[in-house]
């Protein structure tokens, strides 16, 4: 199939193009901050820099991080880098505790993120005769909002269902024949059940051939069950309010890796604990700063999201580089021996093992001793405990790959490790440093 | 078919674990013929031989123990000095690997059963078949 795209001349831009753009959009976004927003104003003038001393793209380094703290704390317009009657649109970005994120958007901002979500839904193959039926939030959230306005750029009839109501979901697919939708992951195994429970099989009765599925992280397994379910090919889509809402980074038809539009973030992959950045290819924090972002530009934000660099260039021809799906947070990095280490990479070495069961847990002890405690698969017992031994082995080898550092691993029989919900409840740090 | 039929449970390596098995089999009248453990960390395997088979696998399943089945040859040999050597000779010179081996006297200065496991159950049978060796059925060994 011949690759498709909205913007080509954006999208393959050559490398050296593409970051002297960056450069250029860099310096004019520091410039601005510099002269219209206070904060920056004053973290600028303490370390002494300004647009001027941006020289290369590596200078990034030394403009001041911006975090999820100094967003509420600026809350509701202490960012806000145009008077606010040219700011159009306010999402807000809650978290689960304390005052909410407030993000304008100016009327260019609006046009600039739809441009990117109609780069990312051709990129997947969409044209104008599909039929995308918007399961998101509509309202302070950006989700559906955003995806809403770059689908209907391309020429898609979008269907604005919002989520919930499955019996009515399932109306509208039926009787508008949508062929894509746009939903989370943990509503799209729901949706998958429920269809199931009502005898419906989506390959017969339906038109769906894309999920566009985002905003919490998922695993490979999780694709590849949602893929199955509805015989449907599943994009993965990263974005965040703070910057665009979807469409910082969005899967083409290979389907490994999300371009993330370079032209529009700088990013910087960086360990959370040093601030500096980690070599290509290793996991760390993703840091993001808008290069055309008008009503309130950020420089330097710190996502939390883990992530990894794909540096090899894509098939499909875009020149924008392509990151990993989010692994987990930084809040939950580990550092053991000095290295770092994410819970979820853990996690993602034990659930590829069949043998092994749902529960584990880590636990840091002594003077930085990891032991990974995981249940054995009651199935996967044949009475021997040469096997257990070995399946020992083979899981602290997978995970010393992964993680650079060998752990104890200890076998533990099925059910007999707590059952625990949040990912955070997984490790027990006992450690006496 | 000349082969043992035992029982292998995992088990947390903890106190009060093997109490638990051996009430659960206790309640279903079920008698332990055999026993041996073997640890790994922070699992055990309890491997059992049983007079009623069917009932202890259904009994532990439903009290929610992680069971397995495993198949072991059990042979023969006097009770007298060299008898078990005439065994192990036989193995070692057809290649085969004795694993988890155990013994017990049956009739003090008669006779004594070697249990043992191995990857090659049909050449270890033919192999002590051959040097008059007598492997027990399931039925026979229960009956000792």
């Amino acid at each position: 199939m011949k690759t498709r795209y909205w913007d080509r001349a954006a999208e393959c831009l050559s490398r050296r193009k593409l970051e002297e753009l960056q450069l250029e959009r860099l310096r004019a976004t520091v410039r601005k901050v510099q002269k219209n927003v206070p904060f920056y104003q004053r973290k600028l003038e303490a370390i002494g820099l300004g647009p001027e001393k941006i020289k290369s793209l590596q200078d990034v380094r030394r403009l001041p991080f911006t975090t999820n703290a100094d967003l509420r704390e600026a809350y509701p317009a202490g960012l806000l880098a145009v008077p606010l009657r040219k700011a159009l649109r306010l999402h807000t970005s809650s978290g689960t505790t304390g005052k909410p994120k407030a993000i304008f958007f100016s009327r260019r901002d609006l046009q600039n993120s739809a441009d990117l979500i109609a780069r990312c839904l051709v990129a997947t193959g969409a044209t104008d005769e599909d039929i995308l039926q918007n399961m998101m939030t509509y309202g302070l959230f950006t989700g559906a909002l955003v995806m809403h306005y770059g689908a209907e750029k391309v020429g898609l009839l979008v269907i604005p269902a919002g989520p919930g109501n499955s019996e009515k979901q399932l109306l509208l697919m039926q009787d508008f024949r949508s062929t894509m939708f746009h939903t989370t992951p943990s509503y799209a195994l729901y949706f998958a059940d429920f269809l199931d429970k009502k005898g419906i099989d989506p390959k017969r009765h339906l038109a769906l051939r894309r999920g566009y599925i985002g905003a919490e992280p998922y695993t490979e397994q999780t694709r590849r069950k949602i893929e199955q379910a509805f015989g449907i090919e599943v994009y993965n889509s990263y974005g965040l309010s703070e910057m665009n809402g979807p469409g910082v980074a969005f899967e083409c038809t290979a389907r490994h890796g999300m371009h993330l539009w370079e032209d529009h973030f700088l990013m910087e992959i960086i360990d959370p604990a040093t601030g500096e950045p980690v070599p290509d290819g290793r996991p760390g924090e993703l840091v993001l700063t808008t290069l055309c972002r008008e009503a309130m530009p950020l420089l330097r934000y710190r996502t939390r999201d883990i992530t990894a660099l794909i540096p090899e260039p894509c098939p499909c021809g875009r020149t924008h580089r392509r990151i990993q799906r989010i692994t987990g947070r930084a809040d939950d990095m580990l550092i053991v021996r000095g290295v770092n280490i994410y819970p979820q990479q853990i996690e993602s070495v034990l659930m590829s093992m069949p043998e092994l069961g749902r529960n584990y847990l880590i636990v840091l002890e002594g003077l930085d001793e990891m032991t990974v405690k995981v249940e054995l698969s009651a199935s996967a017992f044949d009475g021997r405990v040469e096997s257990l031994a070995g399946l020992q082995q083979q899981v602290a080898e997978r995970l010393r790959t992964e993680l650079l550092t060998r752990p104890r691993v200890e076998l533990c029989a099925p059910g007999s490790l707590p059952v625990s919900e949040g990912k955070a409840k997984r490790v027990l740090d006992k450690r006496t440093l | 078919m000349h082969t043992i039929k035992l029982l292998a449970v995992l088990e947390e390596n903890k106190q009060g674990q093997l109490a638990r098995l051996t009430r659960s089999l206790a309640a279903a009248k079920v008698n332990i013929r055999w026993i041996t453990i073997a640890t790994l960390d922070k699992v055990g395997v309890v491997k059992i031989l049983v007079d009623h088979f069917d009932t202890a696998l259904e009994t532990l399943r439903r009290d929610g123990f992680t069971v397995s089945t495993l198949e072991v040859l059990a042979v023969e040999v006097p009770d007298q000095p060299g008898a078990l050597h005439s065994v192990t000779e036989v193995l070692a010179r057809e290649g085969i690997n004795i694993e988890n081996a155990s013994g017990f006297v049956t009739q003090p200065r008669k006779r004594a059963v070697l249990l043992f496991e191995t990857n090659k159950m049909a050449e270890a049978k033919r192999a002590l078949e051959k040097q008059g060796l007598r492997l027990f059925t399931q039925a026979e060994i229960l009956a000792i």
